[in-house]
């Protein structure tokens, strides 16, 4: 029997690699069920349920279905405030990143600024919408300091908390910390050799950054918009409690529909969270496509 | 002249981000006409309603902080140990929530595990708050994960492993007691930021119905005028707690690990 035990493990060796392989997968089987049954399966029946007809069968209806004047309107304001904030979140950051890496500012600014933009970046939601009712709401501090101060009405200037622009304003909050938050290590991988270089063939500052940094520089901008887009376009909850739903944009819209569901026609809401995976999916395929790009120079 | 621009591009971003703190700060404040008192967070602190849906947002919190951790630790470790091959497409799928819109996945649960479906898990009360459970935990994957796998690029898995393995150890015992406490500062960075993620969460709870603080928040936001200040007060100095906290923590970590 010892004699037995002792030989078989020259006989059991080849058939080893076999056994193994099995075991090897089954270590990462929970978190491939979580995420099958909780991410991947859920968003399938989604984009699955915006071709087939309440019966089961193949259909383009509800994707037509969003080619009507309202639901156009709802895509086409929810992608121009995402752009919006996008872009005034890409200026605005790269503005006070670049004035704290490269303006000659005191270092000890850089790591409280990160801190708070680690922080704002995700004080995203509710409370959100209340903090900028509170400041240019129709009572709010700046209105109100304006009004009585200077004799500016908001009001009466167009200015609506609840409209377009107030929207971008308020998403602002959390595009340019993440802005900042993005863009301080691309910032950080300008060589200072680069810089150097140029300016012994002879090159201004302005051909510096026109011709050297600004080209480097360019796949992590676009990437960080396209980042920064997908950010505000998926944003709920903040639109929600900003403008209840007087705003037609698509989560306002998608969420109304969700929420109807007995009264509405669920395939026309499987066909909006459609829309809404493709244009985040396309902004976010457009980031990781330019991050690749960037981290070639940005080592 | 570069140093006046920098001051200008900083004071000018940093007052758009004040003001608005100030102004939701000063308008909590002023509930008594005509002076400054504390009545709005009196008024917050007495509602049955705030202490019921903070209580079950905190244990939803610190739920989904344990099942993340249980989900995500053995995972990251055994993708590093053995299956190396498979990081980026697990990073990936990670980095998935942070695509798919949380409305679009809720919708999906809704659908999926409606009470005529082969799970119904929408169907009882217990259901759904597993159901939610699970919805925060995705939220906070991507956080998680990459908290958990950048700890672990910080210590010798394969060498902790062959030791612990041939001191007799089982996976359950090396995982527990040897890989756990060795990223505990990691997996405490991404512990804070689900909590401030679950916390202020809004779109699942309120598609699931479930009595959490972000929906209670909408509801106050739409009835009342000078609370709703006073929430927000609260929950950004929550949401600071929680990431200043995470900050301090991975800065404590780091240092012992960079000498320069």
């Amino acid at each position: 029997m010892s004699i037995d035990t002792a030989d078989r493990p020259a006989v059991a060796a080849p058939a080893r690699p076999v056994r193994r392989l099995p075991l090897h997968w089954l270590g990462i089987l929970p978190f491939t069920a979580f995420v099958l049954l909780f991410l991947i399966l859920p968003t399938m029946k989604i984009v699955i349920g915006a071709f087939q007809t309440p019966e089961g069968g193949l259909t383009l209806a509800n994707v037509a279905g969003l080619f009507t004047p309202s639901i156009l309107a709802a895509f086409w304001i929810s992608i121009k405030i995402s752009f919006a904030s996008a872009l005034l979140g890409c200026l605005i950051g790269f503005a006070m990143a670049a004035a704290v890496v490269l303006g000659g500012l005191p270092r000890a600014i850089r790591g409280p600024l990160l801190t708070f933009s680690g922080v704002a970046s995700n004080f995203a939601g509710v409370p959100l919408a209340f903090a900028f009712l509170a400041t240019l709401g129709p009572v709010g501090l700046v209105t109100a300091f304006l009004r009585s101060e200077l004799g500016l009405d908001l009001r009466v200037l167009g200015f609506n908390i609840l409209s377009f622009w107030g929207l971008t304003i308020t998403y602002l909050f959390f595009q340019i910390p993440l802005m900042i938050l993005i863009i301080t290590p691309a910032l950080d991988g300008l060589k200072r050799e680069w810089r150097e270089a140029a300016s012994i063939l002879g090159a201004t500052n302005f051909q510096y950054w026109r011709l050297v940094a600004f080209p480097i520089l360019m796949p992590s901008l676009l990437g960080t918009l396209a980042l920064l887009f997908a950010n505000a376009f998926g944003a709920v909850a903040t639109a929600i409690a900003l403008t209840g739903s007087s705003l037609n944009i698509v989560p306002i819209l998608l969420f109304a529909q969700i929420r109807g569901d007995v009264l509405g026609d669920p395939h026309l809401g499987y066909a909006l969270a459609f829309g809404m995976i493709v244009v985040t999916g396309l902004a976010n395929a457009v980031y990781i496509w330019l991050r690749a790009r960037s981290e070639r120079w940005l080592k | 002249m570069k140093r006046l621009w920098a001051w200008a591009a900083l004071i000018v971003g940093l007052l758009y981000f004040i003001l608005p703190l100030l102004g939701m700060t000063n308008f909590s404040l002023k509930m008594r006409r005509g002076e400054y008192s504390f009545d709005a967070y009196a008024k917050v602190f007495a509602d049955s309603r705030f202490h019921e849906t903070f209580t079950y947002s905190v244990w939803m919190a610190l739920l989904t902080i344990v099942f993340g951790i249980v989900l995500v630790v053995p995972t990251a470790y055994w993708v590093r140990l053995k299956l190396p091959f498979l990081r980026p497409y697990v990073e990936f799928i990670t980095l998935l929530p942070l695509v798919i819109p949380a409305i679009v996945t809720v919708f999906g649960y809704i659908r999926l595990y409606n009470t005529s479906s082969w799970l119904p898990l929408t169907g009882s009360s217990i259901g759904t708050d597993v159901l939610l459970m699970f919805g925060y935990a995705t939220l906070s994957l991507p956080y998680m994960y990459r908290a958990v796998d950048t700890g672990l690029r910080s210590i010798d898995i394969k060498t902790l492993t062959e030791a612990a393995q041939s001191l007799g150890a089982g996976w359950a015992t090396i995982i527990g007691r040897i890989i756990l406490p060795n990223v505990t500062v990691a997996v405490m960075s991404g512990a804070f930021v689900t909590f401030a993620i679950v916390l202020g969460e809004f779109t699942m709870a309120a598609l699931l119905n479930k009595p959490a603080f972000g929906p209670y928040m909408q509801l106050l936001g739409a009835n009342r005028a000078y609370e709703p200040a006073a929430l927000a007060v609260i929950a950004f100095t929550i949401t600071w707690a929680c990431l200043g906290l995470m900050q301090l923590i991975s800065r404590l970590q780091k240092t012992p690990q960079t000498p320069v």
